[in-house]
């Protein structure tokens, strides 16, 4: 759909760093030995209330070969705050913002909750100090439950009671909504705890560098997270280092700090290098999950399908601490309607506090949500109207020149219809189960923001350069989450300044020796990082361009750069190679690197009565269709095909959209049909991975992909973010197909076969 | 306590005096600095520290190190014994390595089947990775690395040799 034609841009070719994966050369955080490195440990609470009665560490310190036990005490500034950067004080303003301490102090919270930290000579040594550590514990009354947290005699998990933050949105006159419309569904949705389950758990190691820099190699979304380590150990910000290794996986969970002031603190105390890492049992109670939340919607149409009220109360379970709770309900709050057009809205939204785990970044923040709770709408107005799943849908989604519920007006066409058609029609014919098996077919259309609220004024930089032999680096501190984000920066580099994609490199994710490029989180990298090296390679051609023209004796205009030569338009035999235009360069005068910075549109916060404002500066829109079949019998679902289609505005490599899309869908479907953290009473009774089940080859269905390109995107090249959205509607569109294949309605994740069994005998 | 081993390790020959209690995996990336073996969950369920023994799939964090002793065990680091396997080829070419983590274990499993069954179908792969967990990629372009790798062996003429 482009009309401009990329030569590196959009094409199908191998990532650099899936070379190096294949061959299983990469350094991860935790894969290497520092010469004298401790091993750290960790002791957690195994109650999810208790106060602290006593620690004594004497025993465990006393054990040969034990470095440090550290406490509390130990701890210079108790205290991780995990803000983000950015102005979002005033939008917190009146929250209870619960901040963890690094090491628990006299009361526990969570199942998991950090105690004591140890650090050993060997793996041997640090088990048996932690079993040697005595911690007496009083367990007191905890509140396992958002709604009943909320009730006045609920136990405080906080001083300051148990609602963390509360949103609200307001548009039009809702009464007036529910008086005109002449049918309405009421419903209300349930989604649990779930876990990110990447391959790689928490990991880094440290050490202490030759300039006396606390330096820390850990698998982290969040290089920033040195400054937290700073303010915990009262350093200087500027002696606090984190290098950024490829990761195993982050999803979200890595967004939060999860070892940093841990494993800082074991350095610092020890002045050895010290590894640190989280087992999977650690990672399962340690680290924030996705929010679970109880949703009750209620909608109002016309009987021609216009949609003309929504109302909707939104619940989320934030677990013991704040960590991101807010931040994720406020992208439920501005995705509460879905891409529709609705005239008149109320939505309230409370994020609580109770002794369960925390919770808090996990890929779509908030949105896979609300998204479960608008398409199960949709598909109950059709089912009352008696109307076409999708002309309903087509009726109302969300044009140019419309408003979202927040009162933001799209400035660009989102594409939804024709999304929505090409994935429900690349289902294929429609088939009929036989014997014990139902088929059915579900559509989920959603939106979800990518980069960050347009209040934080968010922005990267980036570095790139070129080298006598006519290859260029880039340096730019955006770390890589396997979703190709380096290799990203690369393509865009090779596009611009004309080289084969392999004469470019990325050298370095560091906080400290590489442009700070800011989170890979919110799906803001291509975004953010993108256009930055976008801003530096174009700085670096412009200079390549004048050389080549000087040398050349042509208008710069003239100039064309291609293949590693520079060439006259029209004249291919006046040509240069770039190698031999660098070394001219410097005697020239003319700069061969540039460093730029990207600063992403700002906006004031939206106003916190109405909700109404710019949150985002931009959305990406897409549509999952899939088909599964129901054993009625045993209830068992299989998810037997899904299609995906999103404007995806520029596909950047091509692979790696598809990827994102194919990943995301079938982390989706885990979410939909397996996968739920099992509590009682706080305290997780499947914190090991046969017990918490994620999709496996034989769970995942063939995923087709189709990407349109509009070319709309903020990105590079017009590009959007497709990370986080690839997952928002996979689990709708499953559970519609669920609901369609029984004839009932199916409103809790996840879609177990005991539940849609359940279902059924309700309809019997 | 030590034991003495005397294994091939990835086609040459290796003698080590290993803790007793050490796992395959704590052999490989502990005694033998050899990361490419991945610990994902250390209870043999996620097969991202799948390596082969004799030639059959093992978890290398369910397997005590003394059992190498006279046996043959590769790990990524020799896979194609200096060349790219046809493997390692279509996961680099056709983007089937994302993170990277659990892609030595899913290779090295799905060399047994391929030295099992040339030519084995989508479903038979999928059966034989069902043992290998990944949580990026869906696994689509996974299944469709192996059916290319089954499907020729051609040279590597798109991977950098080095």
């Amino acid at each position: 759909m482009r009309s401009q034609s990329y030569r590196v841009i959009g094409k199908n070719v191998p990532r650099p760093d899936a070379w190096e994966k294949v061959r299983g050369r990469p350094i991860y955080a935790g894969d290497s030995a520092v010469a004298g490195m401790l091993i750290g440990r960790i002791v957690r609470s195994p109650y999810a209330s208790a106060r602290i009665v006593s620690i004594d560490t004497r025993a465990a310190r006393a054990l040969p070969g034990v470095a440090a036990v550290l406490t509390h005490a130990d701890v210079p500034r108790n205290e991780m705050r995990m803000e983000l950067p950015g102005r979002m004080a005033e939008a917190t303003a009146g929250a209870v913002l619960a901040t963890q301490p690094v090491l628990a102090v006299d009361r526990v919270r969570f199942q998991g909750e950090p105690v004591v930290a140890i650090a050993a000579e060997t793996h041997e040594a640090a088990a048996r100090a932690a079993e040697l550590v005595e911690i007496e514990y009083e367990e007191l009354p905890g509140v396992y439950d958002p709604i009943t947290a909320l009730d006045p005699g609920a136990p405080h998990v906080h001083e300051g009671g148990n609602v963390l933050r509360r949103w609200h949105l307001r548009r039009g006159d809702v009464g007036e909504g529910f008086r005109r419309a002449e049918i309405v569904v009421e419903q209300a949705y349930r989604t649990p705890f779930v876990d990110h389950v990447y391959l790689e758990t928490e990991t880094g190691v440290g050490w202490i560098d030759a300039e006396g820099v606390l330096t820390l190699r850990v698998s982290t979304q969040v290089l920033e997270h040195f400054r937290d380590v700073a303010e915990v150990l009262r350093l200087p910000h500027s002696r606090v280092r984190l290098e950024g290794a490829y990761l195993g996986g982050g999803f979200g969970g890595k967004e939060d700090v999860t070892v940093e002031c841990l494993l800082g603190l074991l350095v610092h105390r020890t002045r050895r290098p010290v590894q640190l890492v989280f087992s999977r049992e650690e990672s399962f109670i340690g680290h924030g999950k996705r929010h679970p939340y109880v949703m009750r919607y209620r909608t109002g149409a016309m009987r021609s399908g216009e949609l003309v009220a929504l109302e909707a109360e939104l619940i989320s379970d934030s677990g013991a601490y704040a960590a991101l709770s807010p931040w994720v309900l406020f992208y439920s709050l501005v995705t509460a309607t879905g891409p529709y057009r609705v005239p008149h809205v109320t939505v309230d939204a409370v994020t609580v506090y109770t002794n369960n785990p925390i919770a808090s970044a996990y890929r779509t923040f908030g949105s896979i949500q609300t998204c479960l709770a608008y398409e199960g709408q949709m598909d109950a107005l059709a089912k009352a109207l008696g109307m076409d799943p999708l002309e309903l849908r087509a009726r109302n989604f969300l044009k140019k020149g419309d408003a979202i519920a927040t009162g933001q007006v799209l400035e660009t066409e989102p594409m939804l219809e024709e999304t929505m058609r090409r994935a429900w029609a690349a289902l294929g014919p429609s088939r009929i189960g036989t014997g014990h098996v139902r088929v059915g077919r579900g559509l989920g259309a959603s939106l979800t923001p990518y980069g960050r609220m347009c209040w934080t004024h968010d922005s990267a930089s980036a570095w790139v350069g070129l080298e006598f032999d006519g290859t260029a680096v880039v340096r730019c501190a955006a770390p890589d989450v396997g979703g190709g984000q380096t290799a990203s920066l690369c393509s865009i580099t090779a596009e611009v300044l004309g080289l084969p994609a392999e004469d470019v490199v990325a050298v370095g994710r560091d906080s400290h020796f590489t442009p700070r490029a800011g989170t890979t989180t919110a799906t803001r990298q291509l975004l953010m990082s993108g256009n930055a090296v976008l801003s530096a390679a174009r700085e670096v051609r412009r200079h390549l361009v004048d050389q080549a023209a000087e040398r050349l004796e042509a208008a710069a205009d003239d100039i064309e750069l291609a293949e590693g030569r520079a060439f006259v338009r029209g004249a291919p035999g006046r040509a240069v190679g770039f190698a031999e235009l660098v070394k001219a360069m410097p005697a020239a005068g003319r700069p061969t690197q540039a460093l730029e910075k990207f600063d992403a549109p700002s906006a004031p916060t939206i106003d916190p009565l109405t909700g109404q404002g710019k949150p985002f500066n931009d959305y990406t829109f897409g549509t999952q269709a899939v088909e599964v079949e129901v054993d009625d019998e045993t209830g068992e679902t299989r998810v037997t095909r899904l299609v995906a289609c999103y404007d995806v505005g520029q596909v950047i490599n091509r692979q790696s959209a598809e990827g994102q899309i194919e990943g995301g869908a079938v982390q989706g479907l885990g979410h939909a049909l397996l996968e739920a953290v099992a509590l009682e009473e706080g305290i997780s009774r499947n914190p090991h991975l046969l017990d918490y089940r994620i999709p496996t080859t034989l769970d995942a269905p063939a995923v087709e992909t189709i990407l349109i390109e509009s070319g709309a995107g903020l990105g590079p090249f017009g590009a959007k973010g497709i990370g986080e959205p690839a997952m928002t509607p996979t689990p709708a569109a499953v559970m519609n197909a669920v609901a369609h294949a029984i004839g009932r309605p199916v409103t809790e994740l996840p879609l177990t076969a005991e539940r849609v069994l359940a279902a059924m005998e309700d309809g019997a | 306590m030590k034991v003495a081993l005397d294994f091939t390790l990835n086609g040459r020959p290796c003698r080590i005096d290993a803790d007793a209690h050490w796992t395959v995996l704590d052999l490989l990336r502990d005694g033998l600095a050899l990361f490419g073996t991945k610990d994902g969950c250390g209870e043999g369920v996620c097969g991202a520290c799948t390596v082969l023994l004799d030639g059959e799939p093992i978890r290398a964090c369910l397997v005590l190190a003394a059992r190498l002793h006279e046996r043959t065990l590769l790990s990524i680091e020799g896979l194609g014994g200096g060349e790219l396997d046809p493997l390692q080829e279509a996961f680099g070419r056709l983007g089937a390595a994302q993170c990277g983590f659990c892609t030595p274990g899913m290779i090295l499993s799905a060399r047994a089947l391929l030295d099992l069954n040339s030519t084995p179908s989508a479903h038979a792969i999928r059966e034989a990775l069902a043992g290998n967990l990944c949580r990026c990629t869906g696994y689509v372009k996974i299944v469709e690395a192996v059916l290319d790798a089954a499907g020729s062996r051609r040279p590597c003429a798109s991977a950098p040799s080095s």
